[in-house]
C-alpha cells in the first residue's frame, strides 16, 4: 500500500497525495507510463496512437506471412505442415503436463485462502451483471467450437472406440481411437466417446484461459501495469518487459490472435457456407464463402465501432440466448431421457477417465493424444492471450474464487451439458440406423443431425445464425484485443484502430482462403501454441506470485 | 444567466484542452457559475491514472488548481466506463443531467470528411439536450 504514495514527485499533480482509497491492493512501484512509448499521429485527419515497436513489427510479420503464403502456397503449406506435426509428435507430453498444471492450479485456488482476494482491490465492484459477463465468458470463450463439434467430435469418437484398437508399421497404433478402446461395445464406446468429448471440451481449456485472464487481471487491476500481455512477466523480468523482452511477448500475442481469429474466420464461413448450402440450396464456392467473411467482418466492424456495451455485449447476450433455445429444443425432442440420465453418467465417465486421458507419458494411443488432445490444446492455448485478455478485461470487481468457479467449473458444467445434448442426440440417431449424420462432412454434421429432427428449417437456420454472431463477437473482441496489445495497453486508443484490425482478420481470412493456405494458417495458428505454453506457465508462476503478496481480507 | 458549467476533461490531452478551460474559466467568472469538470476513466489502468481512484483524486486536484476564484467551489465529477471512447456521447449527456449543466464548454476539431463515419462528440451532445453548449475551435491556421 505503501508503494502508492512514493509516485515520481516531478508530476504536481501527484502531490496532493492521497492514500489509496481502494486501500487493499498493493501497486507495483514503476516509473513506466502507460502510452509512453507510443506514437500519435493524425494522417489525413485519422487519429491513431501505436505502440511503435509492437505495431510495427507484428504488421510487418503478418504482410510478410500472408505474401509468402500466397507466394509459395506448397512450399509454405509443407513448411507449416511439417511444423504442425513435428510439434504435435515431440510436444505432446509438454501441452498435457502444462494443460494439468493449469487445472490443478485453478482448482486449488478456488479453495486456498488466496480465493478470497478480489480482483481490482478489496472495494473493487463488478463492472457488468453476472449474466452479462457470462454471456461474454462463453461467447469468447468457445462458443462457435460448440457449434462445430457438438455433434462431430462425440460421433467420431464414438467410430473410432466402435472400430477398435489396430497396430500399423513399427508397433504404433494405426486407429484413431482414445485410451484401448470399446471394440463391439456400443455402450462402452458412447461413453468413451463423450468422456474423451467432454476432455477436450471442459475443465481443461477453461483452465487455460482462466490461467490468462486471472494473470492478466491481477497484474492490471491489482498492480497498476497495463492490460497487456507482458505485464504478467513483470514477477520473472521486472522493468525489462518495458523494452524487448516485453515487444516479443506482446507481438506473439498479436501474431496468435489474429492467426487463430484469421483461420477461425474461415473455418467458421465453410461451416456457415455448409449450412447455407444445406437449407437453401446455395452453393457453397468461394463467392458465397467470399460473401460471408465480409458480411460477417462489417457486422463486426459496426459492432465494434458501436463499442463494447452496445456491440460485443448485446451481441454475446442475444446469442446466449439463441444457444439455449437451441440447447433446449434439442434436449425435450431428442432423447430427453436419455440425455438428463447421460448427463450425470457423463460426468462420471469423465471423471473416472480424467487420470487416462489427461496421462502426459507413455500412451500408446498416439494418434488420439498427438492428433485430438494436443491439437485441442495447442488451438486453446493460442487463443488464450484473446480469450484471456478479454475476460480480463470484463472481470474486474469479481474475487479470485468466484472468478475461477465462473470461468472454470460454469462453464465446463455448460460444456458438458451441451456435449451431451447433441452427441447422445446424434449417437442416438446412428445407434437407431440413420448413417447420414456420421459419413458427412464435420461441417455438416450439426445440421444433418438436426434435419433428423422436427422443425429443420428453424432449427438449422438458428444453428446458423449463431455460427455467424459467436464469429461477429469473436471477431470483434479479438479486434479489440489486439489494438489495446499494439496500443502499448491503452484500451482508450482511438477508434479507427480497431476498424483497422477487424479488417485484416477479414482480409487475411479471405486471401488465405482463396489462395489456399487455410491449413497453412492452422497449422501457424497452433505452432504459435508451443511459446505460448511457456508463456502460460509463467502466467501461473505470477498469479500465486502476484496473489501472496497481495493485502488479504480477513475470513468470511 | 448561467448558473453551472460544465467542462468534459480528458486528463490524458490537456494541451488541446487549454482554449475551452480558458473559456469555461471566463465564463464561469462573468457569470459568476459553479464549475464542474467532467472526466472519463476506465477500470483498467490508462496513461493518465493506475486506477479509477487514483483517476478521481486527479481530476479534483485538476479542479482545484484550473477553476477561478469567484466565489463558487468547482466540482469534479467522474464516470467510470467499459469503452470510453465509444461511450463518451452518452456519458457526457448523463453527466449534464447528473450535474444539472446550463452550459456545456468543450473543445472540438475543426470539420473533417470522417466526420460522416464517426461524428464529433460536440455536435452529437449539441443534438441530444436541452443545455446550450459552446463548441471551441482549435486556433484557425493563419
Amino acid at each position: 500500500m505503501d508503494n502508492k504514495s512514493d509516485k515520481s514527485s516531478e508530476d504536481p499533480i501527484e502531490s496532493v497525495g492521497v492514500p489509496a482509497p481502494e486501500g487493499a491492493a498493493n501497486l507495483i512501484d514503476t516509473d513506466y507510463h502507460i502510452g509512453q512509448d507510443n506514437y500519435q499521429l493524425s494522417p489525413l485527419g485519422v487519429n491513431i496512437d501505436i505502440h511503435g515497436a509492437v505495431f510495427a513489427v507484428s504488421s510487418l510479420l503478418i504482410l510478410a506471412f500472408v505474401v509468402l503464403t500466397l507466394a509459395l502456397p506448397e512450399q509454405s503449406t509443407a513448411a507449416f505442415d511439417a511444423m504442425k506435426n513435428w510439434i504435435n509428435s515431440h510436444m505432446t507430453w509438454f501441452f498435457l503436463l502444462a494443460g494439468n498444471i493449469f487445472v490443478l492450479l485453478c482448482l486449488f485456488l478456488i479453495v486456498s485462502p488466496l480465493g478470497r482476494i478480489r480482483i481490482g482491490g478489496a472495494k473493487a465492484t463488478p463492472d457488468f451483471s453476472r449474466l452479462s459477463w457470462f454471456s461474454m465468458l462463453f461467447a469468447a470463450g468457445m462458443g462457435i467450437g460448440l457449434m462445430f463439434y457438438g455433434v462431430s467430435e462425440p460421433l467420431t469418437h464414438y467410430g473410432t472406440a466402435l472400430g477398435g484398437t489396430s497396430m500399423g508399421e513399427g508397433g504404433a497404433r494405426s486407429d484413431w481411437a482414445p485410451l484401448g478402446a470399446a471394440v463391439d461395445d456400443p455402450a462402452g464406446a458412447a461413453r468413451l466417446a463423450m468422456a474423451s468429448t467432454i476432455f477436450h471440451w471442459g475443465l481443461h481449456p477453461w483452465a487455460i484461459y482462466a490461467t490468462v485472464a486471472l494473470s492478466l487481471s491481477i497484474f492490471a487491476y491489482n498492480k497498476g501495469l497495463p492490460l497487456t500481455v507482458r505485464s504478467i512477466f513483470y514477477p520473472l523480468l521486472g522493468e525489462r518487459i518495458w523494452g524487448w523482452p516485453g515487444h516479443a511477448i506482446d507481438i506473439l500475442a498479436v501474431f496468435a490472435t489474429l492467426f487463430g481469429l484469421a483461420t477461425s474466420l474461415g473455418v467458421g464461413a465453410q461451416q456457415a457456407a455448409s449450412g447455407l448450402e444445406y437449407l437453401f440450396g446455395i452453393g457453397g464456392g468461394n463467392t458465397t464463402l467470399v460473401l460471408l467473411i465480409a458480411g460477417i467482418t462489417a457486422v463486426a466492424v459496426v459492432s465494434i465501432v458501436a463499442g463494447v456495451d452496445k456491440g460485443v455485449k448485446r451481441l454475446s447476450e442475444i446469442n446466449m440466448v439463441l444457444a439455449f433455445l437451441l440447447l433446449m429444443f434439442v434436449v425435450f425432442v431428442g432423447p430427453t431421457l436419455l440425455i438428463a440420465t447421460g448427463f450425470f453418467k457423463n460426468i462420471a465417465g469423465y471423471l473416472t477417465e480424467l487420470p487416462f486421458l489427461a496421462n502426459p507419458f507413455g500412451r500408446d494411443d498416439a494418434n488420439f493424444s498427438q492428433g485430438w488432445t494436443t491439437f485441442y490444446w495447442a488451438w486453446w492455448i493460442s487463443w488464450s492471450p484473446f480469450v484471456g485478455m478479454f475476460i480480463a478485461r470484463v472481470s474486474r470487481g469479481r474475487s479470485v474464487r468466484e472468478f475461477l468457479i465462473s470461468v472454470l467449473l460454469i462453464p465446463s458444467t455448460v460444456s458438458v451439458f451441451w456435449m451431451t445434448a447433441f452427441g447422445t442426440t446424434a449417437i442416438k440417431q446412428l445407434q437407431e440406423g440413420f448413417e447420414g449424420a456420421a459419413s458427412a462432412d464435420l461441417s455438416l454434421q450439426l445440421f444433418m443431425v438436426l434435419g433428423e429432427l422436427p422443425l429443420t428449417e428453424i432449427t438449422s437456420f438458428i444453428g446458423i445464425v449463431l455460427v455467424i454472431v459467436f464469429f461477429v463477437t469473436s471477431s470483434d473482441s479479438g479486434s479489440l484485443v489486439i489494438d489495446t496489445i499494439t496500443a502499448g495497453g491503452k484500451i482508450d486508443a482511438p477508434k479507427p484502430q480497431r476498424v483497422f484490425w477487424g479488417v485484416i482478420e477479414g482480409a487475411i481470412a479471405i486471401a488465405l482462403l482463396l489462395g489456399g493456405g487455410l491449413a497453412a494458417l492452422q497449422a501457424v495458428a497452433v505452432s504459435a501454441g508451443l511459446p505460448f505454453t511457456m508463456v502460460l506457465l509463467v502466467g501461473c508462476y505470477a498469479i500465486v506470485k502476484g496473489l501472496m503478496s497481495e493485502p488479504r481480507p480477513g475470513t468470511g | 444567466m448561467f448558473k453551472k458549467i460544465m467542462v468534459p476533461v480528458d486528463l490524458a490531452h490537456l494541451d488541446a484542452l487549454e482554449k475551452p478551460l480558458t473559456v469555461a474559466a471566463d465564463l464561469a467568472r462573468h457569470y459568476e457559475a459553479t464549475l464542474c469538470y467532467v472526466g472519463v476513466t476506465t477500470s483498467q489502468p490508462s496513461a493518465v491514472a493506475r486506477t479509477p481512484e487514483d483517476y478521481e483524486q486527479k481530476l479534483k486536484a485538476f479542479a482545484m488548481g484550473h477553476a477561478p476564484d469567484n466565489g463558487h467551489e468547482p466540482t469534479a465529477c467522474v464516470y467510470n466506463s467499459h469503452d470510453p471512447v465509444t461511450d463518451l456521447d452518452d456519458i457526457i449527456l448523463k453527466a449534464i443531467k447528473d450535474v444539472g449543466a446550463d452550459l456545456v464548454v468543450m473543445g472540438t476539431h475543426l470539420p473533417k470528411h470522417l466526420d460522416a463515419l464517426i461524428p464529433a462528440n460536440g455536435s452529437k451532445v449539441a443534438a441530444h439536450t436541452a443545455a446550450s453548449v459552446f463548441l471551441v475551435r482549435p486556433d484557425m491556421p493563419a
